[in-house]
């Protein structure tokens, strides 16, 4: 038997999460921390042992993502509209993507989840409590990956990769004279953000200042014995084929250091 | 951002606000107590539902490929809602304007909870507004209101105003009048809970007009007006120095 999903607060009393066979999987930490590479790997991983894959990231709904890159340009953004744009492109992809991915029995890969927008939200001055009812319609993940870095670190993989956006540096928060100062600051407050959540949320957290392959090392044992309590048992699956003996599957997401 | 969540506003303007189903008349007295307000000099800033440049199209285009749902629907509004107390609403009464606003959270209260959304979701999504200090609810049964949107002005109902998302009936006209019933109701309970000021629309225009101004006039009672004083102080300015006002263009 499945276990069934739930809300993280009032239902939705049109969509019933009875049923969903899928898991879903969160891989959550600030930007730049190589969240991107981690999920791509790990599908790859999971579809040569068969099981369907479905990623999902933020800003993609076809509802929305227009409307949000129309908005970052146009610098409009006021600290509410921010939040709740991003909270409806979530809800879109949940009703039209996660859920329905999950009913098919997908393995849902999630790159950011609602504590990206918790953080965000909370450092642009929104009430904790007041974002985390607006987004109680999301669905409790199966497992949440926090990649945790410290921000110095993180400022320099960022320069050495992709550059400082102005975003990513929460230039409208005019929190620094320049991209980096603004970065590090606005960066650090988000981390804060995350740690805290760390505890509340129950994350899995993963060091990511170690070597990509110690990550994803790491990020793969923890989604075994997720997978192996789904109802349905694999024909064949090398080495993982012993019982398994974990109790169902909270265990799994419980089981943190 | 640092207005308390639902609380009363402490700025110099004013916030009135009208409400009721389609087809209530709310929007037609809204623009005649502005005829009314503007002849008497009064700055008047007017502001709409669902009209916010940030997600107007895009409530459109959801609105027309109908994939919006209850949630995505209350979330777009909203967020339209948001972009327009921060942009639209808030400075104006900051000036000390008055801000006549056609439609406001109440109107989510009602439709969205027909739709299925928890009131007390809804009232957390919201609680960022400010309270309106005057806000009028135009009462009018559900034959009264379908006759006039059928055979009035618009003369068509639409696909989410009829609630035909909610699959409550195949035909046009007898979703919107299960819809808009449902709606009706919704916004009974909060004319309590909201203290709004009661209409009945179904009486004549001007008599309605009538109580409007009437109402309104108590509530501008403490209200200290800041009258276009632009055009003025140039004047004044020339005055000073006995020069005749340069020509206007």
């Amino acid at each position: 038997m499945p276990d069934d999903k739930r809300y993280f607060g009032e239902s939705l009393p049109y969509l019933s999460l009875s049923g969903l066979k899928g898991k879903l999987i969160a891989i959550e930490g600030p930007d730049g921390v190589g969240r991107s590479t981690h999920i791509e790997a790990l599908q790859e991983w999971l579809e040569v042992q068969g099981y369907g894959v479905m990623t999902t990231g933020w800003t993609r709904s076809a509802l929305m993502s227009k409307t949000i890159e129309i908005a970052k340009q146009g610098n409009i953004l006021d600290a509410w509209s921010y939040s709740l744009l991003y909270a409806t492109d979530f809800a879109d992809r949940l009703e039209h993507q996660i859920i329905p991915a999950l009913r098919s029995g997908f393995v849902v890969l999630a790159d950011r989840y609602i504590y990206t927008a918790l953080a965000r939200n909370v450092v642009r001055g929104c009430d904790r409590q007041w974002i985390r009812q607006v987004f109680g319609f999301a669905v409790v993940p199966d497992l949440v990956y926090y990649l945790r870095i410290d921000v110095e670190t993180l400022a320099l993989r960022v320069i050495e990769s992709k550059g400082m956006n102005y975003w990513e540096s929460g230039m409208d928060m005019r929190l620094g004279a320049d991209l980096y100062d603004s970065f590090k600051k606005y960066q650090g407050m988000v981390i804060e953000e995350f740690d805290r959540m760390a505890e509340e949320f129950a994350f899995q957290v993963v060091d990511a200042r170690r070597p990509p392959e110690e990550i994803q090392e790491a990020l793969r044992a923890r989604i075994l014995p997720i997978l192996r309590d789904r109802g349905r048992r694999r024909v064949e699956r090398p080495k993982l084929a012993e019982k398994a003996a974990t109790p169902p599957d909270v265990a799994g997401s419980a089981g943190a250091t | 951002m640092s207005v308390k969540p639902g609380g009363p506003h402490p700025y110099p303007g004013k916030l009135i606000l009208v409400e009721g189903i389609d087809g209530s008349g709310k929007s037609t007295q809204l623009s005649l107590l502005r005829k009314w307000l503007e002849s008497q000099d009064y700055n008047i800033f007017y502001t709409e539902w669902n009209s916010s440049e940030l997600v107007k199209e895009t409530t459109r285009r959801g609105k027309k490929t109908k994939v919006l749902t209850p949630l995505t629907f209350s979330l777009l509004h909203a967020t339209d809602f948001a972009n327009r107390l921060y942009h639209q609403i808030l400075p104006p009464l900051k000036a000390g304007m008055i801000v006549l606003a056609d439609r406001y959270m109440y109107t989510a209260f009602a439709r969205d909870a027909v739709r299925g959304m928890s009131p007390t979701w809804l009232r957390n999504l919201y609680s960022f507004a400010v309270k309106p200090d005057l806000a009028f609810y135009f009462r009018v049964p559900i034959e009264v209101s379908v006759s006039r949107l059928l055979s009035g002005t618009r003369a068509e109902l639409k696909y989410y105003e009829a609630g035909m998302d909610l699959n409550l009936s195949t035909n046009l006209v007898d979703s919107f009048k299960i819809f808009q019933s449902r709606a009706l109701a919704e916004y009974d309970k909060l004319v309590d809970e909201f203290n709004l000021t009661v209409i009945d629309a179904t009486q004549e225009i001007d008599e309605q007009q009538a109580q409007v101004r009437e109402i309104v006039s108590e509530v501008l009672a403490s209200y200290k007006p800041k009258r276009g004083t632009h055009a003025r102080r140039q004047a004044l300015f020339w005055r000073k120095f006995a020069l005749p006002e340069p020509e206007r263009p």
